[in-house]
């Protein structure tokens, strides 16, 4: 099985924080590289979905759904610059 | 309340003989949390640490001279799928932890590639665990864990880590890659417990 | 029109379909009346979930085909041995139901006002949000200039082969290129091959044009793709991506 991109974690994230981060940039805790979360190589979706750094394969974020729960865990970006306007 | 889709049987016929809510498939899926690892035996290693410290590695002709077993075991995963009757051989784990001095009751295990999972040392003794590195009658593919991966049936198989590097004694549970995001801390399949709270 | 859609929390919604057109041997385009759709960019996508009646279910993501208003229309290519695709793109029918969320996703969009020209490069079925851009294209009578390079394995496998061909015609500005990578048309020039550096060079833009360039396909296609452009000189900022797997 191969990857696809961060493209495909628009709905859950929106689903769980009400915005699209698929556009914001997300910067690397591992190796620091800047870029769109649209752009991470995304793994799953099951048995989650696992964001990884293009430079580096850090693990950026993940997300574990079920019917009526999620959890994300975005301990691998140290920030997420989003547009306000 | 869910809209049915008409026709849709998703991964087919539940089974009675079954845990709860999983389904059979013959075939064997790969389900991933990142790249294949791609280890070379003649750098593979495998590593136990004890609580104390003490650490002691085998190498892959080490590791394969241990007695291993044949075991047909079923194979329960989380997302729903059971696989009957699966064909192994491995490294019983009590040729390593056997003759070891240790008081601690939690073990974290890592892989090749960062994976980690978690689980009491109880579950890896008494027959119910190996390091398996022969799927099937042949050398495990690095798709399915090759060369070696954890093998604990019992519980929901990502408790079986692929591309096994090391075993950590802890005094202290320390929950794993899935643990840490939903998925529950022991995994028992008959009590279906998928994640927190289950 | 769509931008309201861009904030908010997702909910899933019940769709009806409402019709079935069969693209290819193994795709086939879902019309889904979706009740209050609030609306979509082309390029966007929707999260499909189907639940059995024994309450098991399954979600995935479809790229929306369709540009709006209208219905919301999806292709989905059944991939052997899948668990949703082969469901989609043979057993529905029409007035059969499920649910969506959606339109999600901001990052693999064509906006109308966006001057730059477009090089749309195409997978396989990553043709399907690509052919929402060159449909919302020609609603908004834009005069962006739009190329379209399509790599398939052989003829019988172009998706809207009859509507890029109309559109080629009928819509000015707008130039496709087929890829062959196994077989070929009779008489075809080009041999069969993966995508090359010179197919991007004769059928795509300089980067001194700055185009935007989406590339969609599997990810193999996507990646060797987005290296051919980058090492053509067009900046990684310029080069849209967008993976299904495979």
């Amino acid at each position: 099985m191969t990857h696809t991109d961060g493209n495909l974690l628009a709905g859950p994230l929106r689903a769980i924080l009400g915005v699209d981060l698929t556009t914001a940039q997300g910067t690397c805790d591992g190796c620091g590289a800047r870029g769109p979360i649209a752009s991470a190589l995304v793994y799953g979706p099951e048995p989650g979905l696992v964001a990884r750094c293009p430079s580096c394969e850090n693990v950026l974020l993940r997300i574990v759904q079920t019917a009526d729960r999620a959890w994300l865990d975005l301990r691998g970006l140290t920030s997420i610059e989003v547009a306000l306007a | 309340m869910a809209i049915v889709a008409r026709g849709f049987t998703g991964r087919g016929r539940s089974d009675p003989a079954l845990p709860p809510g999983q389904y059979l498939t013959q075939d064997f899926p790969v389900l991933s949390a990142g790249p294949t690892p791609r280890i070379d035996t003649s750098r593979w290693q495998f590593t136990l640490a004890t609580e104390t410290g003490e650490r002691q590695s085998w190498t892959w002709e080490q590791f394969l001279a241990l007695p291993s077993e044949d075991v047909t075991v079923d194979l329960h995963c989380v997302t729903k799928w059971s696989k009957l009757g699966s064909h192994w051989t491995g490294v019983p784990l009590e040729e390593f932890l056997g003759e070891l001095d240790t008081s601690a009751e939690y073990a974290s295990v890592s892989s090749y590639g960062g994976y980690t999972t978690n689980l009491p040392v109880e579950d890896l003794l008494g027959g119910q665990a190996w390091i398996a590195h022969r799927y099937d009658g042949e050398d495990l593919t690095p798709e399915h864990g090759g060369p070696a991966r954890l093998l604990v049936p019992h519980l929901y198989l990502w408790k079986s880590a692929k591309w096994i590097r090391g075993i950590q004694l802890l005094i202290e549970d320390e929950p794993g890659f899935w643990e840490t995001a939903g998925y529950h801390n022991y995994g028992d399949p008959w009590r279906e417990q998928r994640y927190w709270g289950d | 029109m769509a931008r309201a859609a861009v904030l908010g929390r997702l909910t899933w919604r019940a769709v009806t379909v409402t019709g079935v057109r069969d693209e290819t041997a193994t795709a086939r385009t879902l019309v889904l009346d979706a009740g209050d759709w609030p609306g979509h960019l082309p390029g966007q996508h929707l999260d499909l979930r189907l639940t059995s009646a024994d309450g098991y279910s399954t979600q995935r993501s479809y790229s929306i085909a369709s540009a709006g208003p209208g219905p919301v229309e999806i292709t989905v290519a059944a991939v052997d041995g899948g668990e949703v695709s082969p469901y989609l793109a043979r057993d529905v029918r029409p007035g059969d139901q499920f649910e969506v969320r959606g339109p999600v996703g901001g990052y693999f969009v064509w906006r109308r006002e966006d001057p730059a020209p477009v090089l749309l490069a195409a997978g396989g079925s990553g043709i399907v949000p690509l052919m929402a851009m060159i449909r919302d294209r020609s609603a908004s009578d834009s005069r962006v200039p739009f190329r379209l390079v399509y790599s398939i394995r052989s003829p019988a496998e172009a998706i809207y082969a009859r509507e890029l061909a109309r559109r080629v015609r009928d819509d000015h500005g707008l130039d496709v290129t087929y890829l062959y990578s196994r077989s070929a048309p009779e008489g075809w020039r080009r041999a069969p091959s993966r995508i090359r550096p010179g197919d991007l060079v004769a059928n795509g833009w300089p980067p001194e044009l700055d185009p935007l360039c989406f590339v969609c396909g599997p990810t193999g296609f996507v990646e060797a793709t987005a290296t051919l452009l980058a090492g053509a000189g067009h900046p990684a900022g310029r080069i849209k991506t967008e993976r299904f797997g495979g």
